[in-house]
């Protein structure tokens, strides 16, 4: 036990080191292998040196091992496997399972300690006592004990339930199976489920529990849980699973990631949960590590994006009313032949390159590339803007372009990319919308108004490449599109982007 | 409840450090980082597979409910950490390629 204790200190120490080098570009991969290493060495022990209050050590060595070989193998073959523009929604996935993890052991906990015909829980160490004790009862100096121990089980429980319920949501929206769903008095209906998961929640830890003081003199109270209280809880487990869907399903795809970080903090709460049920640092430690860092990481987010994280959770994306407003302002557009636009880019001093989730989903990354070195080849100067949000997460676009061996010193952030679109010669949009609306700059009224853009019309000439006129992922409708230096380039991302390299080699 | 609190005082004190903690460690991350650094973030709380592993190891032989339920809690936190720092580190990997 003491040598775990250590170990579990050892792994805390790494999951802080790990976090910290995690925000620094340099060092960050050596800080995810550290804290693995630290989470690998805290199983191990656990599974190896844990002991309970009464001193008896693990056994079902079997189960565990086959669980820790099932779910390895599942894991590193679905995190190899996935494509990289699928990332997000892997995330998602991986966190909903950490989520269910935690309502599991809550379940698992409550039935212990309600289970009729089987053994007794020592709670805390009263195994001093020497006393032996038959039937669902626990034992402890005070009552309150017993009361925090359900309080735990029930808050592990709740979180537990919601992240797992929607991380899956927000998995599904993400790779498109769940589409939003939107109806009227929808926040209402929201609130009225929360209600009653809060209300069950209370109710259960009031009526559950029935103590005994066996004396004043004893100081000892006899605690058990009442027969009714089995139905109750796993009410709260549906209706907590069912918040959790109704949470995330009228929240639109652009604010998704919000939703995955903020739920990812919750998994850490829920995982802190464990930590306060068997006294366990480590879990204790990770859990709030994560949560407080979870929630700090969506309010960054939100701030990239200009939105308050209120209005994330309760107003949907692109109300109504302003789409309405901004479809009055559609006019004539122009469009550009591959031959036009490659003849443009050929004889430009600076492109610029601003990628956007279409890029992402055509899987076009290498294209783009090939499409940077040719230019580059005639002498013409090429980098990237990238916005904060640009594809399905912040920093996603990076990774992407990473992958497709664009230079790091060529992506620039918004503020530099914007103190260069005065002497950029061409802009090249590729399936970026939100991003590059002047509205969020001129429009009050529109759903997106402040939102840090990318000041393209500083730009000599635009090109747009979109499927097609559609707007985009927050349904507003955007006025760049028909300003007079602006020329759309329709089709894939990835098709136009060939036929421009075809064009430009050949030039 | 002062008596509560004098009870689990240390946990107290971790709760509140971890949380400074933990946004004092991220608080200058670069944009770019943001998605790994959730992927990070979202495998360390996987650390609940230690509890799962608890539960698993406490089950009496034959109550298959405990076993099932403790069995399946072990599966799903170990695919959130081993699949979680497998991304990550996948990701990662990438900035490093280009790096040089």
């Amino acid at each position: 036990m003491q040598l775990l204790s250590i170990i579990y200190l050892i792994a805390s120490v790494t999951f802080i080191l790990g976090l910290k080098m995690l925000s620094n570009p340099a060092a960050a991969r050596k800080g995810n292998l550290i804290a693995a290493g630290g989470m690998a060495l805290a199983i191990i022990g656990t599974i190896f040196l844990y002991t309970d209050d009464s001193g008896q050590s693990l056994h079902n060595y079997g189960w565990i091992f086959g669980g820790i070989v099932i779910g390895g193998i599942a894991g590193t073959f679905s995190a190899k496997k996935v494509k990289m523009t699928a990332m997000p929604e892997m995330v998602s996935l991986f966190n909903g399972m950490g989520g269910a993890c935690a309502a599991l052991i809550s379940i698992s906990e409550f039935l212990h300690i309600s289970s009729t015909n089987k053994g007794f829980t020592l709670y805390p160490p009263l195994s001093k006592l020497g006393n032996s004790i038959n039937g669902n009862i626990t034992l402890s100096t005070t009552n309150n004990d017993f009361i925090f121990q359900l309080i735990i089980i029930v808050a592990g429980l709740i979180i537990g339930s919601i992240s797992f319920a929607g991380s899956v949501i927000a998995w599904g929206k993400l790779n498109g199976k769940i589409k939003d769903v939107t109806f009227k008095g929808q926040h209402g209906f929201n609130l009225l489920i929360f209600g009653i998961v809060f209300f069950i929640a209370v109710y259960f830890v009031i009526k559950a529990p029935a103590s005994i003081d066996l004396g004043d003199n004893a100081h000892l109270f006899i605690s058990m849980i009442t027969k009714n209280a089995t139905p109750i809880f796993f009410l709260l487990f549906a209706f907590s699973l069912l918040y959790g869907i109704f949470f995330v399903l009228p929240i639109g795809g652009a604010d998704m990631p919000v939703v995955i970080s903020l739920l990812n903090s919750f998994t850490g709460v829920a995982a802190a949960c464990g930590g306060f049920l068997y006294n366990n640092k480590v879990m204790l430690t990770g859990g709030i590590l994560v949560g407080a860092a979870g929630t700090l990481l969506t309010i960054l987010m939100c701030k990239a994006m200009n939105r308050s994280l209120k209005n994330v959770l309760i107003g949907s994306f692109g109300g109504s009313a302003s789409t309405g407003a901004h479809n009055a302002m559609v006019g004539n557009y122009k469009e550009i032949s591959i031959n036009d636009a490659a003849v443009a880019m050929s004889f430009a001093h600076k492109v610029m390159i601003v990628p956007g989730y279409g890029l992402a989903v055509a899987q076009a990354q290498h294209v783009c590339h090939e499409l940077e070195k040719m230019l580059e080849e005639k002498g013409v100067e090429v980098k990237y803007a990238i916005h904060p949000v640009a594809g399905r997460m912040p920093g996603h676009m990076n990774v992407l372009l990473a992958e497709a061996d664009v230079s790091y010193d060529k992506l620039l952030e918004m503020e530099q990319a914007n103190d260069e679109f005065k002497t950029t010669d061409v802009v090249l949009i590729l399936g970026a919308n939100d991003v590059v609306n002047p509205a969020a700059k001129s429009d009050p009224s529109s759903p997106i108004y402040g939102m840090p853009i990318l000041e393209v019309e500083e730009a000599k000439m635009v090109i747009v490449n979109k499927r097609s006129m559609k707007p985009g992922y927050a349904g507003i409708e955007n006025q760049l599109f028909f300003q007079p230096k602006t020329c759309m380039l329709f089709g894939d991302a990835k098709g136009v982007l060939q036929k421009l390299v075809g064009e430009v080699k050949s030039l | 409840m002062l008596n509560w609190i004098t009870e689990h005082e240390q946990y107290i004190y971790i709760v509140i450090l971890m949380v400074f903690l933990g946004i004092e460690v991220i608080g200058r991350v670069p944009s770019v980082l943001h998605t790994p650094l959730m992927s990070g973030a979202n495998a360390i709380h996987g650390v609940v597979v230690i509890g799962a592993i608890i539960v698993m190891g406490k089950a009496e032989g034959d109550n298959y409910l405990a076993l099932v339920l403790g069995f399946l809690a072990v599966i799903l936190g170990t695919l959130n950490v081993v699949g979680g720092f497998v991304v990550t580190d996948r990701m990662l990997g990438m900035f490093k390629k280009k790096k040089n």
